[in-house]
């Protein structure tokens, strides 16, 4: 019998291996996937919970709308990241640092 | 030990394993294609959790959707650019590295520590759901459960998401189009 505290763990790692990403990668497009590991971890806690709730599924429809959110935060980052490149031709976000003119 | 905690162990090795290789290779395609590998571990670990129609989705929205979607970002950019970065990345190696080594570590342990402490088995509202009779087991059919909760129960939110992920599409199309036009 696999318990809650199992998947807890493994979602606690996959959520500091997304923050590690955000916090030291110099690139827009891998600190996305770091939000999106750190995403992942917190549907994975979501479902792990859901199993307790047989009749109102609440952890698993919420885990959908959490996939479904994240995927509309990934489309209008990606546009925004392709913007970027197209302004200031890198997409470091240590070096965007002047507004429109 | 049994076979499914067999598979639980196979799958979070997996899924870490493949993470800590995302967040540790300095090629960037390697890294967008080995995160294919922890989005397919984690499917299998909702399988585990009894969520069927998640595992499914997470399939079919992230692996089908988003990846795509980034090797797309990714196959815009031009090559020197990315080059560049390579370069920069590497440069700049170890004092980032160590910070966020540092962050990532002390929230873990905090976490860890949290979790250890909160004692699941004993939660109270998990005690009256087993109690209850509520808990998921293996030969339920949720998918119908979830289709009648999601017209009834959950309409509300149903709805918000979907007007919601409607206007996301539209500024995403709206910020990506060209602008010589102006």
């Amino acid at each position: 019998m696999i318990t809650l505290t199992d998947f807890l763990v493994v979602s606690v790692a996959l959520f500091c291996i997304g923050l590690y990403m955000i916090v030291s990668k110099h690139n827009a497009i891998q600190i996305l996937i770091g939000i999106e590991l750190m995403l992942n971890a917190a549907i994975l806690n979501l479902v792990a919970f859901g199993k307790y709730d047989k009749l109102n599924n609440g952890g698993q429809v919420f885990a959908l709308f959490a996939i479904v959110l994240a995927a509309a935060t990934t489309a209008v980052a990606l546009a925004i990241i392709l913007n970027v490149y197209r302004r200031y031709k890198t997409i470091d976000p240590g070096e965007v640092n002047r507004l429109k003119d | 030990m049994t076979l499914a905690r067999v598979l639980f162990y196979l799958m979070s090795f997996i899924v870490l394993a493949s993470a800590v290789f995302v967040a540790s290779t300095k090629n960037l395609v390697r890294s967008v294609f080995i995160f294919f590998i922890t989005l397919f571990g984690l499917a299998g670990l909702y399988v585990l959790a009894l969520a069927d129609f998640v595992a499914i989705t997470q399939i079919v929205i992230y692996v089908g959707g988003i990846l795509v979607l980034i090797l797309f970002a990714f196959m815009l950019s031009s090559r020197e650019n990315l080059d560049a970065i390579q370069q920069q990345k590497s440069r700049f190696l170890s004092v980032d590295k160590l910070s966020a080594l540092i962050l990532a570590g002390l929230f873990f342990v905090v976490m860890l520590n949290m979790i250890f402490k909160m004692d699941t088995g004993n939660l109270g509202w998990i005690k009256q759901a087993v109690s209850a009779n509520n808990v998921i087991k293996p030969t339920d059919l949720v998918t119908d459960n979830i289709g009648i909760n999601l017209m009834t129960r959950y309409l509300l939110p149903f709805e918000a998401i979907s007007i919601l992920l409607m206007i996301a599409l539209v500024g995403a199309a709206h910020l990506s189009r060209k602008e010589e036009m102006e």
